[in-house]
């Protein structure tokens, strides 16, 4: 081939018709340019950018499209939380409204090697999906976690490490809480709870109290403690199996405290610090209203007397209530009391009464001896018989 | 009369879809709803009349003046692309929803067999300018008419009691092989 003709013809002509392509696309871009909202854009921005899909939307961008739209609300990312959730309502010029609150996973089982036995041996697949077909494993008990880490493998975050106790922990600063955990375990023990909560019932088993005893030393025997103690009643009994329901719970830790295998316990999260500041906000404006907490007051008492009841019929809860009602509580304020309020704030059940600067005072039929305030009194006023 | 014959030789005796077998993707991913696949179906036609027309004078004032038959494929290939970049900028501009329904398809005419082929087609059978356009307007009516053909059987099959081995897209092979034999009946009554 005479490389010369080509140099000549071929790549001239190919270059001219190309550059009169460019040029007239260029031409057409400009003329029919779409206008798009500038917001999209910068809503875009604004998001993780990680596309998981766990707003419901196939990715950020359409994610941004349907917030601008109206499809979806500016607090619909769970990844970004708050803080993206206020960057978009910036951008959209709205308030968030209410302050939405990043889900985490939670392991819901604590019965790692040591506190469980094998009760085969397992050769086949390291994965928790194949050691779960064959029999549902090989650990004693069938509803825990098998450890093989299936969840720490999909985890897009790296946010889920295997202790040496074979049981994922959950990195709270990494976790966005996307889902793909909850939905990859065969044993369905992940789950996603609010970042606030930190009271967590960690078992997920359905056997009885007897065998759940023999096969593990922190597993749920479903003896309903907790949820005589929980004051919300956030806590119901399933199948010998106590669940939280995290819309209602405070974070009183009376249960944690309740617990006689210690399957509930308080994992600690950044989001208390954050509360705390709201909740001082909250503190001003409760105190300019002032009729609010009596109504409160009236409210939960109703309900106590709603709930004995109802509950009429069981003769040892209506025992228990006499005994409560007859004994005195155990916890008292002292005249070290300053009256800063601070327990009047931790009680959960409101049972203690008290103006600033005065002398607080314990209701003791509200009572439920949580000792919250015990450990919240800076004064050290709040004593237990 | 003559142009006639170009026009219905190639969008029904030798549809594009149904007798050369070009273009089958968009023919089975747009061809659910019959305003989708009718859209398509104008989308495609714009391009093939406009390269048709493209490809005709690229073919008889660059190719073959300079003796460069060898690059038609890069030549057309080039023209394709640009107009379908035209096209895909003009449907944004007119219906956003139209955008949005025709998704990954529409850049994807620029890798539509049908188009190629019929810029390939061009030359091979000698066509004037006047010809090609006509040739290039048919074969995107003849792409339109099989799109929307199948388009309303797939909509009625929605209701149809399909076997489930069957459902989805082996039935809507079986309906594409069976328009095609269909269509088989107008073979020869042109000759082309």
């Amino acid at each position: 081939m005479d490389y010369f003709s080509l140099l000549k013809t071929a790549v001239p002509s190919m270059g001219i018709l190309g550059a009169a392509f460019a040029g007239g696309l260029t031409i057409a871009s400009v003329k029919l340019a779409v206008e798009t909202d500038p917001r999209i854009e910068e809503i875009e921005d604004a998001l993780p950018g990680a596309n998981c899909g766990a707003c419901g939307e196939p990715g950020c961008g359409s994610f941004a499209e349907a917030v601008v739209s109206g499809g979806a609300k500016a607090d619909g990312c769970p990844v970004g939380g708050s803080e993206v959730a206020d960057k978009i309502a910036e951008i959209m010029g709205a308030d968030a409204g209410q302050e939405s609150v990043r889900s985490l996973a939670r392991v819901l089982c604590r019965g790692g090697n040591q506190e469980t036995f094998a009760r085969s041996e397992y050769r086949g697949i390291q994965s928790c999906k194949a050691a779960d077909i064959a029999s549902s494993g090989s650990k004693s008990c069938s509803y825990g976690c098998l450890g093989f880490g299936d969840c720490a493998v999909i985890c897009p975050f790296d946010a889920i490490e295997m202790n040496d106790n074979g049981l994922p922990v959950i990195i709270d600063e990494k976790c966005t809480g996307c889902g793909n955990c909850v939905d990859e375990c065969p044993k369905e023990i992940i789950t996603l709870a609010p970042e606030d909560k930190e009271v967590h019932i960690r078992c997920s088993s359905h056997n009885e109290g007897k065998t759940v005893k023999s096969i593990c030393e922190v597993g749920c025997i479903g003896c309903g403690i907790c949820a005589k103690k929980c004051p919300v009643d956030a806590i119901t009994m399933e199948n010998n199996l106590a669940v939280l329901d995290y819309g209602d719970c405070i974070n009183c830790g009376a249960c944690v405290k309740a617990c006689p295998m210690d399957t509930i316990e308080t994992i600690e999260t950044d989001a208390k610090s954050k509360k705390q500041k709201t909740k001082n906000k909250k503190k001003k404006k409760a105190n300019k209203e002032d009729s609010n907490p009596e109504l409160k007051v009236v409210e939960s008492k109703s309900e106590e007397e709603d709930d004995s009841s109802i509950e009429e019929n069981d003769s040892t809860t209506e025992d228990d209530n006499n005994e409560s009602a007859e004994s005195e509580c155990s916890i008292s304020i002292t005249d070290e009391c300053v009256g800063c309020t601070v327990c009047v704030e931790e009680c959960p059940v409101e049972a203690i009464n008290g103006e600033a600067g005065e002398l607080h005072e314990i209701d003791p039929e509200a009572c439920i001896e949580c000792e919250n305030c015990v450990a919240a009194c800076p004064k050290e006023a709040i004593i237990t018989d | 009369m003559e142009l006639l014959l170009v026009f219905l030789g190639a969008s029904i005796t030798n549809n594009f879809i149904l007798a050369r077998f070009l273009g089958i993707c968009p023919f089975l991913g747009v061809s659910k709803e019959v305003p989708t696949a009718f859209s398509m179906g104008l989308a495609t036609t714009f391009v093939m009349t406009t390269s048709a027309m493209v490809v005709w004078f690229v073919q008889t004032f660059i190719l073959e003046k300079f003796g460069l038959p060898y690059l038609q494929y890069v030549a057309f290939i080039l023209v394709i692309s640009a107009f379908v970049q035209l096209t895909e900028m003009a449907v944004r501009k007119i219906s956003e929803p139209l955008y949005k329904a025709l998704g990954i398809f529409l850049p994807l005419i620029t890798t539509n067999c049908a188009i190629l082929g019929l810029a390939l087609l061009i030359p091979l059978k000698g066509y004037s300018f006047i010809e090609s356009t006509i040739f290039g307007f048919g074969a995107g009516v003849g792409f339109t008419l099989a799109m929307v053909l199948m388009a309303g059987m797939r909509e009625r099959l929605a209701f149809a009691d399909v076997p489930e081995p069957l459902q989805g897209a082996p039935m809507t092979l079986i309906i594409a092989g069976m328009m095609a034999m269909a269509f088989m009946g107008f073979s020869g009554m042109i000759a082309m």
